[in-house]
């Protein structure tokens, strides 16, 4: 049946299975994010100037420059002319994480410069080393900071993660555009396609407020 | 001038430059009505009736909620279904103004809702109506205090104005595209594509530090972070 609640609801287990691309390039792309945020910002905060400089140059580049340039440029450009044969699937995962590392080095920089000096001074006159004072003192406690900062970056991810459709990622925006331009119900598949999205967001940002309150650290509200 | 260099100069940066002048159009009305709406809808959620208050809310609710690529989509491909043809420069504009207004609401209601009460009581004790109040007192400082958010939003809105390349607005990505595709130099095409939003973005956000600076009250300044 053609009508657009017969569309929807034959093609909803289609969108459905999007759903869980669209979560993988997210998760994928946060973790990504992290793992590389987290040495940008600790070199930004406390490396010597030349790496701050270099970071900050990294930084300015990955928030600079628009997310669908850059999906364009790795996937048709520069991963061909390096002769990696990647698919859109994990390129859309590098590209997407490599900005996000970008931004959550920020994230966790604010944190790390939000945690009073004297915790550093007091870390190294116990004496600490300054990678164990960073590992076992600052860390632990900017981690817990950054959620709030977290919680933002995955709704800005998630949606951001629909522009990934233009290289072919069969995530949830693409089977939205499939299945519409099989059965010309554009407007209800969209209308669809954004609720899962929002739902998706309300969901995920509710799972990181309560991380926040379970971990957050009391007197530094 | 042959090669690399030529096809740079001679072929690519023409149609860039074209791209670049949609680009403009396509972001500095969008910024306008965007900001306008945010100031509209962060004032109704502030200091609406209800009913208003209520669909402000829903109206912001709904446009941060969903990828603005949705939102496009919605309006170029979605709306026929309704009757309604939009051309791919009004269906971008439209996209990006909705999305950006919701976005520097969230900015305009922390601004409003900062301002301290008493200020509203000494106006209204030097008789001034609650609307003159709103307009005279309130949004003059609450703006200035809401411009770091929403300069960012600005930035996001020239970044995001890329998209409008997928609902087939041919703006500098989509003119280069359109070039890379013919020739095949993605790399090179996208490398220049790619330092051109750096400066529009950099430029940008100089721009918006002198106008912070340049609106700065004395006295009223506050911790920037």
């Amino acid at each position: 049946m053609n009508t657009p609640l017969g569309v929807l609801q034959q093609s909803l287990p289609y969108l459905l299975q999007g759903v869980w691309v669209t979560l993988v390039v997210v998760l994928g792309s946060l973790s990504l994010g992290l793992l590389v945020g987290l040495p940008l910002a600790v070199g930004q905060v406390y490396g010597p100037k030349p790496l701050k400089r270099l970071i900050g140059i990294y930084v300015w580049f990955f928030r600079g420059i628009p997310l669908l340039v850059l999906l364009f440029l790795f996937y048709f450009g520069l991963f061909p002319f390096l002769h990696l044969d990647l698919s859109a699937f994990v390129v859309a995962i590098i590209v997407l994480g490599s900005i996000s590392s970008a931004y959550q080095s920020q994230i966790l920089r604010g944190a790390i410069l939000s945690i009073p000096e004297g915790q550093m001074k007091a870390a190294r006159a116990i004496g600490m080393s300054d990678v164990q004072a960073i590992r076992h003192i600052i860390l632990p406690q900017a981690f817990r900071l950054a959620v709030p900062g977290w919680s933002n970056e995955y709704s800005v991810l998630l949606k951001d993660s629909a522009v990934t459709y233009a290289l072919g990622v069969a995530e949830l925006m693409a089977r939205a555009h499939h299945v519409a331009s099989r059965t010309y119900q554009h407007l209800v598949l969209y209308l669809c396609a954004g609720f899962i999205f929002m739902i998706l967001t309300f969901l995920g940002t509710r799972a990181l407020d309560a991380l926040h309150r379970r971990v957050k650290l009391r007197g530094y509200s | 001038m042959t090669g690399e260099a030529g096809f740079i100069f001679n072929e690519l940066m023409p149609s860039l430059l074209r791209g670049l002048w949609m680009s403009l159009g396509l972001i500095v009305p969008s910024a306008v009505l965007g900001f306008f709406l945010g100031v509209l809808a962060g004032s109704c959620r502030v200091y609406g009736v209800r009913a208003l208050r209520w669909s402000a809310h829903v109206y912001v609710a709904l446009f941060r909620g969903f990828p603005l690529l949705v939102q496009l989509y919605i309006w170029y491909f979605g709306l026929p279904r309704l009757g309604v043809y939009l051309s791919p420069y009004m269906a971008s504009v439209l996209g990006f103004s909705l999305c950006s207004g919701a976005y520097h609401s969230e900015y305009i209601r922390g601004a409003l809702l900062s301002i301290k009460k008493g200020q509203v009581q000494a106006a209204q004790a030097i008789g001034m109506t609650r609307l003159q109040t709103i307009l005279h007192v309130i949004l003059p400082q609450a703006v200035r205090r809401a411009l770091p958010g929403c300069g960012n939003e600005i930035i996001y809105l020239i970044k995001y104005s890329s998209l409008a390349y997928m609902v087939t607005c041919i703006e500098l990505t989509g003119e280069g595209k359109i070039i890379a595709s013919a020739t095949f130099k993605y790399t090179e095409v996208f490398t220049v594509v790619g330092i051109i939003y750096l400066a529009l973005v950099s430029v940008a956000s100089w721009g918006l530090g002198k106008l912070e600076d340049r609106l700065a009250l004395p006295g009223f300044q506050y911790h920037r972070a």
